[in-house]
């Protein structure tokens, strides 16, 4: 009976059972309804837009674990969070091949090159993403209007564009309401933008989906709660106090949290663990920080959207502010009782 | 700041208790093994000093090996029998120490050998402490420091509050929990003792909210004249420890590097309380003590009395155990140690043991790389940032670790690999890194003084 070989481990022996693939699954499941919203809004190229987004992201990580020998991580799920990021983000009718480049840069210079996961220092779809829009400045501009009748049944033709070549766009382009706002001075109706009823990026639309997969995750304690409320906070509060200043001139506090990429980037791209700062006062610093620089770039900057950038701005800053905001470790303070 | 943090201390972790099926089961005496394998380090400090020879007949309770020192504690005899073989015995850690095997006498009657009574009216603070220390008492928490050295309080400094420890925070163990419901006298006897040797002017025995039948009874035995509390603070891993037991009973914290002494405390553990209250009014050595046998593997789980030194095989073979065992432990799950062999003893520190089968315990969890989600951070009881310390052991960067990260201050208790979703098991990495930068302070001592 006792003359079995035992196995021995270091302690602890128990483990409180999360995983960072089931986290990562967990993430996927918490953008599914904007991913069907989209699907929805948007037709065909929206699906088709996320489906090459996704599996080009995949076959990259694939193919690149490949050849640097070593095991494919796939299966830790990051790959497809990265690429349904970036899909989401994009225009419906973008073309595909750009969509497929996007992908593979994305995974490529926006985290292998880091060192794969937990080591880039961007998050990885927003890297392709800005990749795209300086390589591609058109195309990435260039909006749809959502609900047209034909979505289900036709795509549009600029998304099946041959690689190199100029794609033409179809004449219903619809302005996105933060560029109608920007160079014509036009305000969407509110409960228009947080139900998803305007033209915009194939996922960015529908805010109050976004939103409820956002609290999913944190209701699972798999979010940092604290990056989503620092970050629209200060949008709220900064862009409200201009408002007060000047409500001809600047837009109303709800038009600025609802419109856009902001509740998208607020919620699943800004809270990128990977990315962030670890202490909770690090990532309030690290939220209030990039609500500020979307406001800015938003109101002050050459460009209708500024949430990309803010980001990728507070990635830059968040190994900083790890490293000036450390928790005052245990019987270090100047005390005694 | 400290005031939001009245009783209990910042982060730490909620592990399953696992103690229901123990903590109801009074603590009987387990059988005397054939053999006993008793190792002459059972405790921290210099090895005892074996006294016996080969062949000799010996008294239960009879001393066996005297203390190797001042940080060091004697052996006594844990049954009456023949010394067998005086050889190199196998220990947890792997390493062969020096040590005695006895073979019992059978069928006696085991009567115990008394020493020199230490009585609690005339013994001044210095003879209990010799006392202490003439029983082997060691901390039965599991650390088996030597009690009387951890008493000693230092000419320049006083002792206001002694602690009873009786938080028992590992999951699965409960020996502490009924040692407070069935030897109370003994504890409280323990605390004259300790309020004698030390100068303390109060005593808060702690518990957790998980034992309140514990304080319950406790407060019902308290003697009138003894200045005791007993609290009862929230259940969290590892309240158990020193420091973290202080913040959460007096609010304070434990500078950096010190010990309780330094905000006028000093902790002992409530099974060592009781062990003092019963072994120093008749002058006896330490020959037995409770140990949770229990675990998913084990037939006849419980609380037993087990003289020290008992074969780990023999026990395993009284209480039963499946026949797919996979992994033995001794002490809890967060801080005990994986057993290699069966052929080692139950020592003075093992508080529990715990056996899973094969299929209890979860096939090895893929590593993950570090996602910095910060769920170590949040757990770490010292506030370390145990992410960024991971990455620099892969580095191997202890310089930075020890300056910018307090390395030295991590005091291995399990609760950032506890909450990794990634699997990396950083403790491990702390207590190689911890022992490297050790050993390298040392060659670094030494080449100092031959300069």
């Amino acid at each position: 009976m006792l003359t079995r070989t035992l196995n021995i481990s270091t302690s602890p022996h128990i483990a409180k059972g999360i995983s960072t693939d089931v986290i990562m699954q967990n993430v996927v499941w918490a953008l599914v309804p904007a991913t069907l919203f989209a699907a929805y809004s948007f037709g065909i190229s929206a699906v088709l837009v996320i489906s090459v987004s996704v599996i080009s992201c995949v076959l990259t990580e694939h193919f690149l674990c490949k050849f640097s020998k070593k095991g494919s991580t796939i299966s830790d799920w990051s790959a497809v969070i990265t690429g349904l990021l970036l899909g989401l983000t994009l225009p419906p009718i973008f073309p595909l091949w750009m969509t497929f480049c996007g992908g593979v840069i994305a995974i490529a210079l926006g985290k292998f090159v880091f060192g794969g996961l937990g080591y880039n220092v961007f998050n990885p779809a927003l890297v392709g993403r800005a990749v795209l829009q300086a390589a591609f400045p058109v195309a990435i501009t260039t909006w749809y209007p959502a609900f047209l009748e034909n979505r289900f049944t036709s795509v549009a033709t600029s998304l099946t564009a041959l690689p190199f070549m100029q794609p033409t766009f179809d004449g219903t382009s619809g302005a996105t309401p933060l560029s109608a706002f920007k160079f014509d001075h036009i305000t969407a109706n509110t409960s228009d933008l947080a139900l998803g009823l305007v033209s915009g990026s194939t996922g960015e639309t529908c805010a109050a989906l976004i939103f409820l997969g956002g609290l999913y995750l944190i209701a699972r304690n798999m979010m940092n709660w604290r990056i989503p409320v620092a970050i629209l906070g200060s949008v709220f509060v900064f862009s409200g106090v201009l408002y007060l200043f000047d409500s001809q001139v600047y837009p109303s506090p709800v038009f600025m949290i609802f419109s856009g990429g902001l509740m998208l980037g607020a919620m699943f791209m800004a809270t990128d663990m990977v990315g962030s700062p670890i202490t909770s006062l690090g990532v309030v610093i690290y939220g209030v920080f990039i609500g500020v620089l979307v406001v800015v770039i938003r109101i002050w900057g050459g460009l209708p959207e500024g949430v990309m950038y803010a980001i990728l701005l507070g990635n830059a800053l968040s190994p900083q502010i790890d490293k000036m905001i450390k928790p005052r470790v245990y019987g270090t303070a100047n005390h005694k009782k | 700041m400290l005031s939001f943090h009245k009783n209990t201390f910042r982060h730490g972790v909620h592990p399953p208790e696992y103690k229901d099926e123990t903590r109801g089961l009074p603590i009987r005496q387990f059988p005397f093994a054939p053999v006993i394998i008793l190792p002459t380090v059972q405790h921290i400090g210099a090895p005892s000093e074996i006294v016996v020879r080969e062949g000799q007949e010996v008294l239960r309770g009879q001393l066996l090996a005297k203390s190797g020192g001042y940080v060091s504690v004697p052996v006594h005899a844990p049954v009456s029998g023949t010394i067998r073989k005086i050889t190199n015995v196998p220990t947890i850690t792997g390493k062969m120490v020096p040590g005695i095997y006895l073979e019992a006498f059978p069928a006696s009657g085991q009567e115990v050998m008394e020493g020199t009574p230490i009585e609690i009216e005339t013994a001044t603070g210095e003879e209990i402490l010799q006392g202490i220390q003439a029983a082997g008492i060691v901390g039965l928490g599991g650390a088996a420091f030597p009690t009387h050295v951890k008493l000693k309080i230092p000419e320049d400094k006083c002792c206001e509050v002694l602690i009873i420890n009786g938080i028992e925070c590992e999951p699965f163990l409960t020996t502490d929990h009924r040692v407070m419901l069935e030897q109370a006298d003994d504890i409280f006897m323990g605390i004259r003792y300790l309020l004698k040797a030390t100068g303390a002017k109060r005593v808060i025995i702690g518990i957790e909210a998980n034992k309140q039948d514990a304080a319950k009874h406790l407060k019902g035995q308290a003697p009138n004249d003894l200045p005791v509390t007993i609290k009862v603070v929230p259940v969290k891993y590892p309240q158990g420890s020193e420091k973290m037991l202080i913040t959460s009973l007096l609010g304070y914290e434990v500078p950096s590097g010190g010990l309780p002494i330094e905000v006028d405390s000093v902790v002992v553990n409530v099974a060592t309380t009781a062990e003092i209250g019963r072994l120093l009014p008749h002058g006896r050595g330490i020959q037995e003590r409770v140990v949770t046998i229990t675990g998913p593997g084990v037939k006849k789980k419980g609380n037993y009395l087990i003289p020290v030194g008992t074969p780990l095989r023999y026990v395993l073979e009284q209480v039963g155990v499946d026949k797919h065992i996979s992994e033995v432990y001794m002490g809890g799950p967060m801080m005990g140690v994986a057993v290699s062999n069966l052929d080692i003893s139950i020592v003075k520190g093992t508080s529990g043991i715990l056996v899973f089968g094969e299929k209890d315990v979860k096939k090895t969890s893929k590593v993950y790389p570090c996602i910095k989600c910060g769920a170590c951070v949040d757990a770490c009881p010292i506030s370390l940032n145990p992410s960024r310390l991971g990455i620099l052991a892969k580095f191997e960067a202890y310089d930075q670790m020890v300056e910018d990260y307090h390395l030295l201050d991590c005091f291995e208790c399990g609760s950032c690999s506890y909450v990794c979703p990634s699997h990396i098991p950083l403790v491990q990495y702390f207590r190689l890194s911890k022992s490297i930068v050790r050993k390298r302070q040392a060659i670094k001592q030494a080449a100092a003084n031959v300069n």
